[in-house]
């Protein structure tokens, strides 16, 4: 059995090269069950690189990401058949688009759209997915009225509630995040971010959460990565980063940000 | 030179038997080997330009040229009527290239080439349906990409056949998908019918003839060998079902084939009628009679057969 203390996700050594140029390098790290990890750093730094790798969306040059199975133990995600990996991705994993027209269908309705990856496990009741669609729309905070509407009609704060939804929908374990506030108003970006960490918290959900936003790095996550042309400058706990930043470049986008 | 024109024009020897050359004939042989070999599965296939266009049947027409013989006995059906433009001109096509029989009568032939029905008349193991093809791919509606359907069709990830089923049943209550109504091939492949009506689904199941599907635009040939197991997706409380009519067919009465509708003025009336000519006049040279037959007194048995409860 797995204990509460195994790392969920254990990232070794990871590089991505882009022919000559480096998109990240050398990248180590491990993520508990439960543990939120911020990728923060500048356009251009390597976080979606980072994000895209060890997500399995793109083989990195080097390295390895070896992820905690519910029945299989640990296992380097690359060296799963592509059947396994697609299915790891579609119960246990979920992705966050920072744009909700990539992550949802726009096509077909919000309960469908919250209703695919059950739909995708072997769901066959429609009654089933329906109410569980329906009380995932009521977690994310959308009226159960709007189940039958389609995302394009929705605002742009409610499409991306609806991506966390249809995301959350199999209960993943761990959850990618990609500026999943990015486009929306300070107000908006609020409310989900304070949904975003009731979630984490009710689900006891690991995270891996790339944004450039300091902010949004302060609320939610545990542990932060600083990034910088390619390569993690500076880790720690998130406050102890933010509040004393030691590498030069840390403190300089620290000191950016507006203080009160 | 002369000569030459002169041959052509009289023996037709300008085409060869059924139109297309043997090397093609043997390529799309090849594809229906392995289309029958893995049941439900899209093989591509150099589709060849054909005299008519895209849509009227391309794909059907290279199927069947590539399995017919001297001794075939063709059919051809568009929506079951084997007297429409389609029909007539796809069996004139064959009787002119080919010089096989034709007929017009289920139990006499020997591959029915078909585009919407399956004929009423239960199949044998000694007859071929040839399938008329628009869309092959059943995910195409959800998922636009090849790449991907062709990689959902490998690793079976058929969870988005069911978003369509879901969606139907959100915006109308049951599942209005009525024809192209996917199905899962020998517990495998989800495959589509092609544009048959659902009411058709179930006499594709362990049927006895060999069923073959062309789609002439999109290059791809699939198969069903006979006595496959195909059942129609559904959910679990909301069980696949067949349209049903109230209303029996005018001219042979029968009240269990495909009907379709007809608007006889513009005061409403209407009529039904089996899709199916053959069927139809087959009943009606055994004695079967529907209201609106010519037989029948003016008006009919019960006047007014028409009714405001129309099939979905």
């Amino acid at each position: 059995m797995t204990k509460m203390n195994d790392p969920l996700l254990r990232v070794d050594d990871l590089t991505m090269m882009y022919g000559d140029r480096v998109g990240c390098k050398d990248v180590s790290f491990e993520l508990r069950p439960g543990e939120v990890l911020g990728i923060v750093g500048e356009s251009g730094s390597g976080k979606s690189t980072l994000l895209r790798s060890i997500s399995a969306q793109q083989e990195p040059t080097k390295g390895s990401v070896e992820y905690q199975t519910r029945i299989d133990g640990t296992r380097d995600v690359y060296e799963m058949s592509e059947a396994q990996r697609r299915l790891l991705m579609r119960t246990d994993w979920a992705f966050v688009h920072q744009n909700p027209r990539d992550g949802l269908r726009m096509n077909v309705s919000a309960g469908a759209n919250i209703g695919e990856r059950l739909m995708a496990v072997g769901d066959r009741h429609y009654g089933n997915i329906r109410s569980s669609a329906d009380n995932w729309l009521g977690k994310v905070e959308i009226a159960s009225e709007r189940l039958d509407d389609l995302p394009s009609t929705f605002s742009g704060g409610m499409q991306q509630r609806l991506q966390i939804a249809r995301n959350l929908v199999t209960s993943p374990r761990l959850v990618f995040m990609d500026e999943p506030t990015g486009g929306l108003d300070v107000s908006v970006q609020a409310r989900l971010l304070d949904l975003l960490r009731g979630l984490v918290h009710d689900l006891n959900l690991a995270v891996i959460i790339v944004t450039h936003d300091l902010a949004v790095a302060r609320l939610l996550s545990h542990r932060l990565m600083v990034m910088q042309q390619g390569k993690v400058i500076e880790s720690g706990l998130t406050d102890q980063v933010l509040d004393d930043p030691q590498h030069a470049y840390t403190q300089l986008l620290v000191s950016s940000i507006l203080q009160n | 030179m002369e000569q030459t024109v002169h041959n052509a024009a009289d023996t037709a020897s300008a085409y060869n038997f059924a139109y297309l050359d043997e090397q093609t004939k043997r390529m799309i042989r090849r594809a229906l080997l392995k289309a029958v070999a893995i049941p439900g599965y899209q093989v591509p296939f150099a589709g060849r330009e054909m005299p008519m266009p895209y849509g009227w049947g391309t794909g059907g027409v290279q199927v069947t040229a590539a399995v017919i013989g001297p001794k075939d006995t063709l059919k051809v059906i568009d929506q079951g009527a084997d007297d429409t433009t389609n029909a007539v001109s796809i069996r004139q096509f064959f009787a002119k290239t080919a010089n096989v029989a034709t007929t017009e009568k289920t139990a006499e032939a020997s591959i029915i080439q078909t585009r919407h029905r399956i004929p009423e008349k239960e199949l044998r193991e000694d007859q071929v349906l040839v399938y008329q093809v628009p869309i092959p791919e059943p995910l195409r509606f959800l998922e636009p990409r090849e790449t991907e359907t062709r990689k959902m069709h490998a690793l079976e990830e058929y969870g988005l056949m069911h978003v369509k089923l879901y969606e139907d049943i959100a915006r109308h209550g049951h599942i209005a998908t009525t024809y192209a109504y996917p199905v899962m091939v020998d517990d495998r492949y989800v495959m589509d019918p092609s544009p048959t009506p659902k009411f058709d689904n179930p006499k594709m199941d362990n049927m006895a003839a060999l069923q073959l599907f062309g789609a002439g635009r999109e290059k791809r040939i699939y198969a069903l060998p006979p006595y496959t197991k195909v059942k129609s997706l559904d959910f679990e409380d909301h069980p696949f079902e067949v349209q049903s009519w109230d209303d029996e067919c005018g001219m042979c009465g029968s009240h269990d084939s495909y009907l379709d509708e007809v608007i006889l003025d513009d005061k409403g009336n209407r009529m039904f009628v089996c899709s199916d000519t053959d069927y139809c006049s087959e009943r009606q040279d055994a004695g079967h009679r529907g209201p609106q037959h010519h037989d029948q007194p003016l008006g009919g048995p019960k006047s007014n057969p028409s009714s405001e409860k129309a099939a979905e």
